[in-house]
């Protein structure tokens, strides 16, 4: 079936919650979703989650952090939900867009009718260098990883590429480190409240040339949430859903070297591609979106790959201030992964949840006016996988 | 050395056992040039601990031909010397790195 919706919802948010994003020292994992899954309960009293709630799909990516895996059942069984069906997802730092996007799948099979969709991760008890390997699991084993080449390495590898093809500059992705701080300290669930200036990115240590310390996202712990169900019965249990009108998820090759461009995200291409024609909504349309800024230049290759701008003019369209927080497309309200933190499996339910929050008008000081369209760009890998979704206002 | 598919012709590097393109499983070994072109590179300061006592090390993505890619170290050359565009050939031998993963075939490339 080919989906072209128009604007019509696929699913409808009726509620969400996230943990406060950051270091967790006395909790693990399943302690951090708990506080998550609470909040998306307290939010939606109409809601009994015992009885209602039929099915748990989980983004989480690594077990080697915390040595837990089965990460479906022991959440299940921690947010009060023992013996629904529950289900980890993997796709390394996309892995909750992908829960998302099976949670989708599972409201429209009709087999659940209300669905909780959420990722977590726990990761700052380990130290940099072990977060390093771990998160290299997700690019090629026998290539990449077996020839000392870390995520910000495969990053860096498009950086310099993409600086080379257009000409880009340090400049230009340090303020998009400048511009997800500012907004960040506006959130109080991000993991880092300090603004920062070009400078303080600019003479910050070399993680991977030209990525420094500060082009790089935070390690950090935390829990993200959402309760989805039918369109049709969501104003049961809120006055305010938030649509899903769109989605799309495209994969691509595992190892970085073996596509034919370094300067975009194919995966990211097609997965918008898809969200846009299934939605009906142009990217002009968009007036919120959290992108998936691992790294500065991420959130220039996002720009240019969701149409925001043409190809090679990321940097002057973050120059331009077109997504700043008063611009016409605000990118990462919430700090993005850059401030807000990088707990790999809650990111992509994360930034729905921001997305949530815009659109029911509760994003307080970040709050974009009469925000109606929102875009989450979620990337796993080196964009091995990407999944994007598009929702609207009720 | 690289596969090519004896059905549709499409080279691989590294082989696989089904050809993506066409789906077949017949494979002819094909020589390539030692010689190749950096399409980019980086520096690797903060390195995983298999690889911690080699930090910096530079890395890069090599072409040898029309789509036959593969990244890997650059050893020889200083940060400040290496060029996107330069030429380099690829070497078969250890990089030394302290790791206790399986064994794979090892290479590096430095300046021709």
């Amino acid at each position: 079936m080919n989906y072209c919706l128009k604007g019509k919802p696929l699913v409808s948010i009726i509620s969400a919650g996230l943990s406060k994003f950051g270091r967790h020292t006395d909790l693990c994992a399943r302690e951090i979703f708990a506080y998550a899954a609470k909040e998306a309960f307290m939010r939606c009293p109409r809601l009994d989650p015992k009885r209602d709630i039929k099915a748990l799909f989980i983004g989480h990516m690594g077990e080697s952090y915390e040595h837990q895996g089965h990460t479906g059942a022991s959440i299940a069984d921690w947010i009060g939900l023992l013996n629904i069906s529950a289900t980890r997802t993997e796709a390394a730092c996309a892995s909750s867009g992908v829960a998302l996007r099976s949670g989708i799948f599972a409201v429209l099979s009709g087999l659940a009718d209300i669905v909780m969709v959420g990722g977590v991760e726990k990761m700052t008890h380990r130290n940099t260098d072990k977060v390093t390997e771990y998160l290299a699991m997700a690019s090629d084993y026998p290539f990449e990883q077996w020839n000392g080449i870390t995520f910000p390495g495969l990053y860096a590898l498009m950086a310099k590429a993409h600086m080379h093809k257009y000409g880009t500059t340090e400049k230009q992705m340090a303020l998009v480190a400048v511009k997800n701080h500012f907004n960040g300290n506006m959130n109080p669930k991000a993991h880092m409240h300090k603004e920062i200036t070009i400078e303080k990115v600019l003479n910050s240590i070399p993680i991977s040339t030209p990525l420094k310390l500060y082009d790089c996202s935070l390690i950090s712990d935390g829990a993200s949430c959402a309760i989805i169900t039918k369109p049709e019965i969501a104003k049961k249990y809120t006055d305010k859903p938030v649509h899903i009108i769109g989605s799309g998820q495209a994969s691509d090759t595992i190892g970085l070297f073996e596509r034919n461009s370094f300067t975009s995200l194919m995966s990211a291409k097609l997965a918008s591609k898809k969200a846009y024609e299934m939605s009906g909504v142009n990217p002009n349309d968009i007036d919120v979106a959290e992108v998936h800024d691992c790294f500065t230049i991420a959130e220039l290759i996002a720009y240019e790959d969701l149409n925001f701008c043409k190809a090679g003019e990321g940097g002057k369209f973050v120059e331009s201030g077109n997504s700043k927080l008063d611009g016409k497309f605000p990118t990462n309200t919430s700090g993005g992964l850059k401030s807000k933190g990088h707990p790999v499996g809650a990111t992509g339910i994360a930034q729905a949840y921001e997305i949530y929050l815009q659109l029911t008008e509760q994003a307080e000081k970040r709050q974009v006016k009469d925000a109606e369209i929102g875009l989450t760009h979620n990337v796993g890998g080196s964009g091995s996988t990407a999944a994007v979704h598009v929702y609207r206002r009720d | 050395m690289a596969a090519e598919c004896e059905q549709c012709g499409k080279k691989h590097l590294p082989p696989r056992p089904i050809c993506d393109n066409c789906l077949s499983e017949n494979f002819k070994w094909i020589e390539l040039s030692k010689k190749g072109k950096l399409l980019t590179y980086t520096t690797i300061y903060v390195a995983p601990n298999q690889f911690k006592d080699l930090a910096p090390y530079s890395v890069g993505i090599v072409q040898f031909e029309k789509d036959l890619k593969i990244p890997g170290m650059i050893i020889g050359i200083p940060e400040d010397k290496i060029r996107i565009g330069m030429a380099l050939i690829i070497h078969f031998d250890s990089i030394g790195s302290q790791e206790t993963w399986h064994e794979w075939p090892r290479y590096y490339f430095k300046e021709r």
